[in-house]
């Protein structure tokens, strides 16, 4: 007879490890109901089932089987009226995706949305975090204020920059033109295929680095005050105390960032669906997204739109651990 | 002397650019407000002006009667609430299975439920579509409350179990000495002093589902059961050049969410920062 058996461990002491409490002991000399007695896996299993199943059913059904679901529909000439009539077609979905050259195009707009969007936000995210992290007055003002185009919908924001972009009578033409004399004529931005990108890489920058720089005020707060001044009273200015204080110190927040901010990049939909129209012009302007989501629900190319979902999932998973990698290295250096 | 007046002119500048990056920010959502009530004839009018000349509330007339922007916001409304709520009794469930129960496949079970964090949405998207309209749960709002909470359920139970772990076990003893069951103990001792972490996930939960697009996009076809993200983004693509009714229904949009945001902004901080949610 094991010594478990003999005498059950209190119900509520948690894992194996837990060192025993003075409320442990004083539990032990509880009157026991039967209840807190029976420990067998079948009446905990029942115990815990009302608290796991609603949570359970819901992941199973929505995400798990999903997951599943699109790599198996990724083979096939999906059928979506009859799935049993979907046909199995291999790899062509990939090669379909890959041969594109509007995917191509779509992946190149993408990759060149994250390169500008994620160092943009990270540098004015660190700058802004580093003037809000001295002794200011309205600093929860602010705060409040820069935050705010990150808890707006892109939708609101991305018609807002869309309407600023407005060739003959948009602000920004406006104040480009009229009031700092910078261009003679309108520019067209949302009929060029790469003027187009003007609006919506900035408002990539705009909305997220209120967010970026939330991040980086908490890694600035967590560096001791001490540090800053034991090199002030060495001698050290405000420039080298950033470089050989600050900036080392935030390595694991600037990893966390641009792995998060990538991701985020590459998976840019709504800004590029709204502001381009969905293309315009002439596809060149797409992200993979705004493709896959045209190929599926548009043209309901279910299969094609799922290799492409791959595609990006797989494209993105393996950016991230190239990232962490390489950074992870050159803390150790 | 020559440090103060280093410092005193870093201050200025300090508050010189934070006032830059707030005109920054400040500007387009001025220039929606101030376009949300201009009359149609001065939508494009050159030049482009910070001040309505005259300034009308019938675009937001407008947009809430004829274009049904009422109802839309009521249907957002709707499942912002029940998403919400949904949200927090599911998760909470969950985190205190995690946090404080026993039974066997615990951890396997827990690591299972954290892969939901890192699965991007957009893998899952095409056969949520198929799977919603096989459960006839396509054109419903139902559909998109559903795939709202199960989407949140993995990261909000994850922040649920950290709070719930950081009460004293004492008072659960406590109780549990005094012959509460686990449901009592759920819901009288851990629940009341998890508030913070619940407002936490109350916050994130009612910005996702009253902000999300892209599944209410491809799972609402009818008018009648739009969202406000979808509402406004169709009308626009409907109406290219009434701009003035797409910022009055905007505004009107971002009222829930402003006052949400600035009501728990310190709730809201910290979870930023304790979980890299963006909101």
């Amino acid at each position: 007879m094991s010594s478990r058996e003999s005498k059950p461990a209190p119900r509520f002491a948690e894992g194996r490890a837990a060192v025993p409490t003075v409320s442990d002991t004083i539990a032990e000399f509880a009157p026991r109901r039967p209840r807190v007695r029976l420990s067998r896996p079948l009446t905990r299993a029942a115990a815990a089932a009302p608290f796991i199943i609603p949570g359970l059913a819901l992941y199973l059904t929505f995400i798990l089987a999903p997951m599943v679901y699109s790599f198996a529909i990724s083979f096939f000439e999906w059928n979506i009226v009859r799935p049993p009539l979907s046909e199995w077609v291999g790899l062509a979905n990939y090669r379909q995706a890959l041969g594109n050259p509007i995917f191509r195009r779509a992946v190149l707009n993408t990759l060149a949305y994250a390169a500008v969007t994620v160092p943009g936000q990270m540098a004015i995210g660190l700058f802004v975090a580093v003037l809000l992290n001295q002794q200011i007055r309205a600093r929860a003002f602010f705060r409040v204020v820069y935050y705010l185009p990150v808890i707006t919908s892109w939708v609101i924001v991305s018609l807002l920059f869309e309407y600023m972009f407005v060739g003959q009578s948009g602000l920004v033409n406006y104040l480009l033109r009229d009031v700092l004399h910078l261009i003679r004529e309108n520019v067209r931005w949302l009929a060029d295929p790469v003027l187009a990108f003007v609006p919506i890489h900035l408002l990539g920058i705009w909305k997220g680095a209120g967010w970026t720089a939330i991040i980086f005020l908490a890694g600035l707060q967590a560096i001791p005050e001490q540090l800053h001044e034991a090199a002030s009273v060495d001698g050290a200015g405000r420039l080298s105390r950033f470089r050989h204080i600050t900036l080392p110190l935030l390595r694991p927040t600037l990893v966390f960032l641009i792995v998060v901010l990538t991701i985020g990049g590459l998976n840019a939909y709504i800004s590029f669906l709204l502001i381009t129209d969905g293309g315009n012009p002439l596809d060149l302007t797409h992200s993979v997204l705004t493709l896959m989501y045209e190929a599926t629900f548009t043209r309901l190319e279910f299969g094609y739109g799922s290799s492409i979902s791959y595609l990006l999932t797989a494209f993105v998973f393996v950016i991230s651990v190239f990232q962490l990698r390489l950074l992870r290295r050159r803390v150790e250096l | 002397m020559g440090m103060r007046t280093e410092e005193r002119l870093v201050r200025w500048l300090t508050y010189a650019l934070l006032l830059l990056g707030l005109a920054a920010v400040a500007v387009p959502f001025w220039y929606m407000l101030v376009t949300s009530l201009k009359p149609q004839s001065f939508i494009f009018e050159v030049p482009p002006r910070l001040w309505p000349t005259q300034a009308t509330l019938g675009n937001y007339a407008a947009a809430l009667s004829k274009d049904s922007f009422g109802l839309y916001f009521l249907n957002s409304l709707l499942v912002a609430v029940a998403s919400v709520s949904l949200t927090v009794l599911i998760s909470a469930l969950l985190a205190y299975a995690f946090a404080r129960l026993h039974f066997s496949g615990k951890e396997p079970l827990f690591n299972l439920l954290l892969l939901g964090m890192m699965i991007p949405p957009v893998m899952l998207i095409i056969p949520q579509f198929i799977i919603a309209k096989q459960l006839k749960l396509f054109n419903s709002l139902l559909g998109l409350i559903l795939v709202y909470v199960t989407m949140n359920l993995s990261i909000q139970t994850f922040l649920l179990r950290g709070f719930f772990e950081g009460i004293p076990k004492d008072l659960e003893e406590a109780a549990l000495i005094d012959g509460a069951g686990q449901w009592t103990i759920f819901s009288r001792v851990v629940l009341p002093l998890s508030r913070p972490g619940l407002a936490v996930v109350t916050i994130f939960t009612f910005l996702y589902s009253w902000d999300e697009f892209p599944w209410a996009h491809v799972a609402i076809k009818e008018t009648t059961k739009r969202t406000l993200p979808i509402a406004i983004a169709l009308f626009q693509s409907q109406h290219l050049t009434e701009w003035g009714q797409v910022f009055a229904a905007s505004i009107v949009a971002l009222i829930p969410v402003v006052v949400v945001f600035v009501i728990f902004q310190r709730n809201f901080i910290r979870g930023v920062t304790t979980t890299g949610l963006k909101g």
